[in-house]
C-alpha cells in the first residue's frame, strides 16, 4: 500500500507500475486485435462488394459499416456480413451473385447514399463499375460448350454482345453444329452477376469472380509486336524480311524405319 | 455520520419508502425508455417501413437530410489511413459537438445498447452477492483507446469496429445477428462474473471517448442539498463510477456541488436512490449548493469511506 513515509518515490513507482500494467495488457489485447483483424482481411471470393467499392484493403479502412447502402439497394441486393456466418468483415456491406446479383441502377443508389467515400462518388456510370469479372469457370458442364443452344448467361447480361459474347466454331462431336461458346470480354465486364443468378445449371457454369482470382496480368516488360507497329505506323525494325508462311502438311515425309517390327 | 445498519441496507430502500417505488425509479425508468426509443427509431424502418432514421450508430441518415456519425467510428478510419467524405466528417462533427455540450456520456447510460446488458449483469451481481472481482484502473480505459487507434493504424482496418460490442449489438438488432450475441453474452458474463462494472466503468473505448467529451458539457448532476445527506452510502452504492460523487458530495464550502468528473455518465439513479433529495440535474453553472434546514455544509469529509 501506499506509504507516505517511503516519500516520493514509492509513489512514482506505483503509478509508473500501474501505466506499466495497463500498458502492457492493452498491448496483449492489441496484438490480438491486430492477428484478427488481419485474418478479418481476407474475403472470400463468392461475396462480392458493392459498386465503386475501393480496392479490399483501402474499402476495410475506410468503411463504417453503418449499412445506408444497404437500405438503399431497391432490390436487395446487398447485406451486412454478420459475425461468423458471412466471412466477409463484420458488417461490412457485400452481395452474393447466385443468390441476387446487382441491378446496375442508372442513379447508383449505394454509392450516393455512402458517407465515407468507401464506395467511391467518383462512379458516375454504373457500366464502369469493376465488382468482379465473370469467368466460365467449367466447359465440361456449359450447355453451350455442350453444342446447345441456351445462351441465357448471354442474353441476360446488361451489357450484352459487349461483356459477353457468343464465339462461334465447329462442334466437332456432331460435326455437323456450332457452338456458341459465352465468351466474357473483362474490360467490358462489371461484375453484376447476373449470368451467374440465371445460369441454369444447379451449380453455375459462369461466376463472378474477384479480379484478383479472375485475372491473368501481363508481363511489364512484354511488348506485343503488331500492337507496337501499329503504334509506330511503321515496321519498328527496318528491313526485316517478311518470309512466306509455312503450310500445315509436312513437306518432308520420314522414311519409314525397317526391322523390329 | 457513522456506519449504520442503514448502510448495509439494499439501495434505495430508503427512497422508496420516502417517494415509492416510481419516485425512487423516475430516472431508471427514463433511460430504459430512452434507449428502447433510439433502438425503436432504428427498427421503425426494417419493421414498419417507416424511414425516419436509416443505417445504425456507426452513421446514420434521419430523414434523409441530416448525417449522423459516431465521431469515434470515424476517427478510425482517419488512422486506417482513409479520408472519409465530407458526409461523414459534418455527421461526426455533428455528434461531437451534441454529446460534449450536453454531456459526452449521457451516450453510455441513455443510448448504449450495451448499457442494459451491463446494468443486468451488475443487478444479477449484486443479488448473487459476488464479489468485485478484478478491478483493472479506470483509466485502463484510455489505454484501450490508444491501443484501438494504434491498431487501426497498424493494419489499416477500423480495429474497434471488428469486436465493439456497442455497435455490434445495435447492428445485430437492425441488420442481423449472426454469432455477435457472442460478443454480447461476453460482455455480459465478463460484468456478471470476472469484474464488477467492469466493461463499461473500465474498459469500454467507447465510454472512455465519449468521457473525453465530456469535459465541458453543460448538463450535470449536482449535490445540490448536500448538507441534507445522511451518509446512508446509496448513492455510493448505486452510482457505476462511484468516484465521481466524493468531490461534490463531500466538498466543504466553496467547492463545487456539481459532480465535474467526465466519468459521470449523467444516469441520474444517484437522484433516484436519494432519500433526502441531496441531488438534482442542473447545469454546471449552478455551482452554488443550496441551503437546506441542516448545517449549510458537511462539517468534514469522512476518511476512507467511499
Amino acid at each position: 500500500m501506499t506509504d507516505t513515509r517511503e516519500g516520493h518515490g514509492l509513489t512514482r513507482r506505483r503509478v509508473l507500475q500501474d501505466a506499466a500494467r495497463a500498458a502492457g495488457g492493452c498491448a496483449a489485447a492489441g496484438l490480438l486485435l491486430g492477428l484478427y483483424a488481419v485474418e478479418a482481411r481476407e474475403l472470400p471470393a463468392e461475396a462480392l462488394r458493392p459498386p465503386g467499392a475501393l480496392p479490399e484493403r483501402d474499402f476495410l479502412g475506410a468503411c463504417i459499416r453503418c449499412g445506408l447502402c444497404v437500405r438503399d439497394c431497391p432490390y436487395d441486393t446487398l447485406s451486412l456480413a454478420e459475425l461468423g456466418r458471412d466471412g466477409a468483415a463484420t458488417g461490412t456491406p457485400f452481395f452474393t451473385a447466385r443468390d441476387v446479383p446487382c441491378e446496375m441502377c442508372d442513379d447508383i443508389p449505394c454509392v450516393a447514399v455512402c458517407p465515407t467515400g468507401a464506395l467511391d462518388p467518383r462512379l458516375r456510370n454504373i457500366d464502369d463499375a469493376r465488382m468482379g469479372v465473370a469467368v466460365l469457370v467449367d466447359q465440361e458442364h456449359c450447355l453451350n460448350y455442350l453444342g446447345l443452344r441456351c445462351d441465357v448467361c448471354y442474353r441476360v447480361c446488361p451489357l450484352v454482345d459487349e461483356a459477353i459474347t457468343l464465339e462461334r466454331s465447329h462442334n466437332t462431336r456432331t460435326d455437323s453444329h456450332a457452338i456458341f461458346a459465352p465468351t466474357v470480354h473483362a474490360d467490358a465486364c462489371t461484375g453484376c452477376g447476373k449470368c451467374e443468378k440465371s445460369c441454369v445449371l444447379p451449380e453455375a457454369a459462369i461466376k463472378v469472380l474477384p479480379a484478383r482470382l479472375a485475372r491473368a496480368e501481363a508481363a511489364e516488360h512484354y511488348r506485343l509486336g503488331w500492337e507496337e507497329k501499329e503504334k509506330a505506323g511503321a515496321p519498328l525494325v527496318d528491313g526485316l524480311i517478311d518470309l512466306p508462311d509455312r503450310g500445315f502438311e509436312p513437306t518432308l515425309k520420314l522414311p519409314a524405319t525397317g526391322g523390329s517390327q | 455520520m457513522s456506519v449504520s445498519a442503514k448502510t448495509f441496507a439494499v439501495a434505495g430502500t430508503e427512497a422508496i419508502a420516502a417517494k415509492g417505488w416510481l419516485g425512487a425509479h423516475k430516472y431508471l425508468i427514463l433511460r430504459r425508455l430512452s434507449q428502447a426509443g433510439f433502438l425503436g427509431l432504428f427498427l421503425l424502418g426494417p419493421w414498419f417501413g417507416l424511414w425516419i432514421v436509416k443505417g445504425n450508430l456507426t452513421s446514420s441518415l434521419t430523414l434523409d437530410v441530416l448525417p449522423l456519425t459516431d465521431p469515434l467510428v470515424l476517427l478510425q478510419t482517419f488512422a486506417a489511413g482513409h479520408i472519409p467524405a465530407l458526409t461523414a466528417v459534418l455527421g461526426a462533427a455533428i455528434v461531437a459537438a451534441i454529446y460534449a455540450m450536453l454531456g459526452g456520456r449521457l451516450y453510455c447510460s441513455w443510448v448504449c445498447p450495451i448499457n442494459p446488458v451491463t446494468d443486468l449483469a451488475h443487478w444479477l451481481h449484486m443479488r448473487l452477492g459476488l464479489k468485485k472481482g478484478w478491478q483493472p484502473k479506470r483509466s485502463t480505459r484510455y489505454w484501450v483507446l490508444a491501443m484501438v487507434f494504434a491498431v487501426s493504424l497498424a493494419t489499416g482496418t477500423l480495429a474497434w469496429e471488428l469486436v465493439n460490442p456497442v455497435s455490434m449489438a445495435h447492428r445485430a438488432i437492425i441488420f442481423g445477428a449472426g454469432f455477435a450475441w457472442m460478443i454480447v453474452l461476453i460482455v455480459f458474463l465478463f460484468d456478471l462474473f470476472v469484474s464488477r462494472h467492469g466493461w463499461c466503468g473500465h474498459l469500454c473505448p467507447v465510454g472512455a471517448f465519449y468521457g473525453l467529451l465530456n469535459e465541458k458539457s453543460v448538463l450535470r448532476v449536482s449535490a445540490i442539498r448536500r448538507s441534507a445527506c445522511d451518509n446512508c452510502m446509496d448513492c455510493f452504492a448505486i452510482c457505476p463510477e462511484a468516484h465521481v460523487i466524493t468531490p461534490a458530495l463531500r466538498g466543504t464550502a466553496g467547492e463545487t456541488p456539481i459532480i465535474t468528473h467526465r466519468d459521470c455518465t449523467a444516469c441520474g439513479r444517484c437522484i433516484d436512490v436519494c432519500s433526502q433529495d441531496v441531488f438534482r440535474f442542473t447545469h454546471r453553472f449552478a455551482d452554488r449548493p443550496e441551503r437546506t434546514d441542516g448545517p449549510i455544509e458537511p462539517l468534514n469529509a469522512p476518511t476512507g469511506a467511499a
